[in-house]
């Protein structure tokens, strides 16, 4: 990373952030910019660029026998929270883990369509996948530290990507931003594995942020937490919010309409319905949307 | 509760009877092997204890059973013990890496996956039959240490591989997926949590497979070890002998004293035997120590 002073900002733009092989991409991602509009896109309730865009996407597990996305388009809006809900197997998670290409990670897949980050596209030839997860970040469903020490488990991610500030500061910092420095100062030379469920959590999303990602991928993230833990880890999100990106997978729907911005509703592997929260939940579009936000089914 | 025709006939005492008697025949069936252990070490202790002594392991072989010692079988197989995991270990962890975190899901890795876990179980008189014709004969080693570890490395690499590779399975996939997702490279994901993670599994299964290495007989005959070294090997090319060819050699004499000194040989191999399981516990409960710590 190439910020000298980085206690100032968390948030690097995608300019700052010197990562040669993803601005390579970037120039015979540009044609791809100029796509048209894609049909969920009205949704965004302003004219900004989107910070991530997927276009007809198309998704296959077991070699093309499960066929788990299907034609998803969305457009997904800088420093908001976005909430991709719908019923258990509807593909949400799937969808989640292709933007920042985890899904390659299990064998057998096939991909169709594109994602663009920052009109990058992220599945190009030349984009490298490892510089792409350094970009966008993912907070998974179970807390899952690595087996080292608080200190060790936020530095890491920075030190394999070659940080060369103070380490000790954005330590600090991811911890702040994550709301756990003040429950872990004293103890951040001792062993992940010591701390409760919740605070593993926050300690994943400090991790998270301290490469610097300019898109926080967050799979179900209270899903394994109680109450008291989960809305600190809301509020934690809430406040992420003007610093990243933030797209959110939940089956709780209340979690869903108090913590993001826009709601996606996916069912059978399809996009039904995108909206800003407080219309998707109030006056869903469609029939479907409202049946399962209503919990007539689902 | 839904109504039914039928009544139940417990039978209480009839089922406690046989739950009782299939306890006892179990309990015999684990009693049998460690009689006959037992016994064995009994036999063999009572047999060598008196034959074994300091000097028994600093003299080397001799015609005079009085003046026989092990020195140069002992100091053989530690030897062979440390060139053979010296070349099976990397060579067998780093097999166990690809084919657990590089290889692609495919006809070619299960082919070759199955011929591992089939050359785990080939006698090792066949492994002593190439080491014949490969390194003692083509590669021209003679009757060398090298040899000889060349041909116990061929013979413990598919324990290593698969000892390694169920090591490298039982890491929690999340953990991997969540060092990936922080934008790590496959290599810095499996040198900074894959590969310490799995040391304990790793460390056990190469420390019992050099145990099976170094009670190994068969292959190091057919390579061409020695059975009456007077002088200690000074490197690899040397020629050798080993606690196992002794031990073979003693106990084809006709002498009754040559029986005891076998047993006394015996008693040192299981020592080191002892010794090398040993320390896989311990290795393995350290680590596990410290993965649940800091």
């Amino acid at each position: 990373m190439s910020t000298d002073n980085p206690a100032d900002d968390a948030r690097l733009s995608p300019a700052s952030v010197d990562e040669p092989t993803f601005q390579n991409g970037r120039a015979d991602g540009a044609a791809d910019e100029d796509a048209p509009p894609v049909p969920n896109s009205k949704s965004s309730p302003s004219a900004v660029q989107p910070k991530v865009e997927i276009e007809d996407l198309d998704f296959w597990y077991d070699n093309g026998d499960t066929h788990a996305l299907q034609g998803i388009s969305m457009d997904i809006a800088p420093h908001q929270v976005t909430a991709l809900i719908g019923p258990s197997g509807c593909g949400k998670s799937t969808l989640l883990r292709c933007v920042n290409r985890m899904n390659e990670l299990i064998e057998n897949t096939v991909l169709e369509g594109g994602i663009h980050v920052d009109g990058q596209d992220i599945y190009a030839e030349d984009t490298d996948p490892v510089m792409v997860r350094r970009r966008v970040g993912m907070v998974f469903q179970e807390p899952n530290p690595f087996p080292k020490t608080i200190y060790k488990n936020v530095a890491w991610g920075a030190e394999v990507n070659g940080y060369t500030g103070d380490m000790d500061a954005l330590v600090e910092r991811s911890l702040r931003q994550a709301a756990l420095w003040d429950e872990v100062k004293d103890q951040l030379h001792s062993s992940a594995y010591n701390l409760s469920g919740g605070q593993q959590q926050r300690l994943c999303i400090a991790r998270t942020l301290a490469v610097h990602p300019d898109v926080v991928l967050m799979d179900e993230p209270a899903s394994a937490l109680d109450p008291i833990a989960t809305s600190k880890v809301e509020e934690t999100i809430t406040e992420l919010k003007q610093d990243y990106t933030i797209v959110i997978v939940t089956h709780n729907m209340q979690q869903a309409s108090r913590i993001s911005d826009e709601t996606a509703f996916l069912y059978m592997g399809r996009l039904v319905e995108m909206n800003p929260t407080d219309e998707l939940f109030t006056r869903p579009e469609k029939d479907r949307t409202e049946a399962y936000v209503t919990g007539r089914f689902g | 509760m839904e109504s039914s025709n039928g009544t139940f006939n417990l039978r209480r005492k009839r089922r406690k009877r046989l739950g009782m008697i299939l306890a006892g025949v179990l309990f015999l069936a684990t009693i049998f092997g460690v009689v006959v252990l037992v016994t064995l070490l009994v036999d063999v202790i009572t047999t060598g204890i008196s034959w074994l002594d300091g000097s028994f392991l600093t003299r080397f072989p001799s015609r005079n059973p009085e003046e026989a010692g092990i020195k140069s079988a002992l100091v053989g197989s530690l030897w062979l013990m440390g060139l053979t995991a010296l070349i099976s270990v990397p060579l067998g962890v780093a097999s166990a890496v690809y084919l657990e975190e590089y290889a692609k899901d495919g006809w070619f890795l299960r082919f070759i996956q199955i011929n591992i876990a089939n050359l785990a179980g080939v006698p090792s008189v066949v492994y002593g039959m190439l080491g014949l014709a490969l390194f003692v004969r083509f590669a021209g080693f003679e009757n060398s240490l090298l040899a000889g570890a060349l041909t116990l490395s061929l013979l413990i690499l598919p324990i290593i591989i698969i000892s390694t590779q169920e090591a490298l399975r039982g890491i929690p996939s999340g953990l991997r997926e969540s060092a990936y997702a922080l934008g790590a490279t496959r290599w810095q994901v499996i040198r900074s949590h894959v590969l310490p993670m799995a040391a304990p599994g790793i460390f056990t299964g190469v420390i019992l497979a050099s145990s099976r290495a170094i009670g190994e007989t068969a292959p190091l005959i057919l390579v061409g070890a020695l059975t009456f070294i007077p002088f200690l090997p000074r490197g690899a090319m040397d020629q050798f002998t080993a606690l196992p060819i002794q031990i073979f050699n003693w106990t084809a004499r006709p002498q009754d004293e040559f029986r005891s000194l076998a047993a006394a040989a015996i008693i040192v191999l299981m020592i080191l035997l002892f010794t090398m399981n040993l320390s896989a516990i311990l290795l393995r409960n350290y680590f596990e120590d410290r993965r649940a710590g800091a």
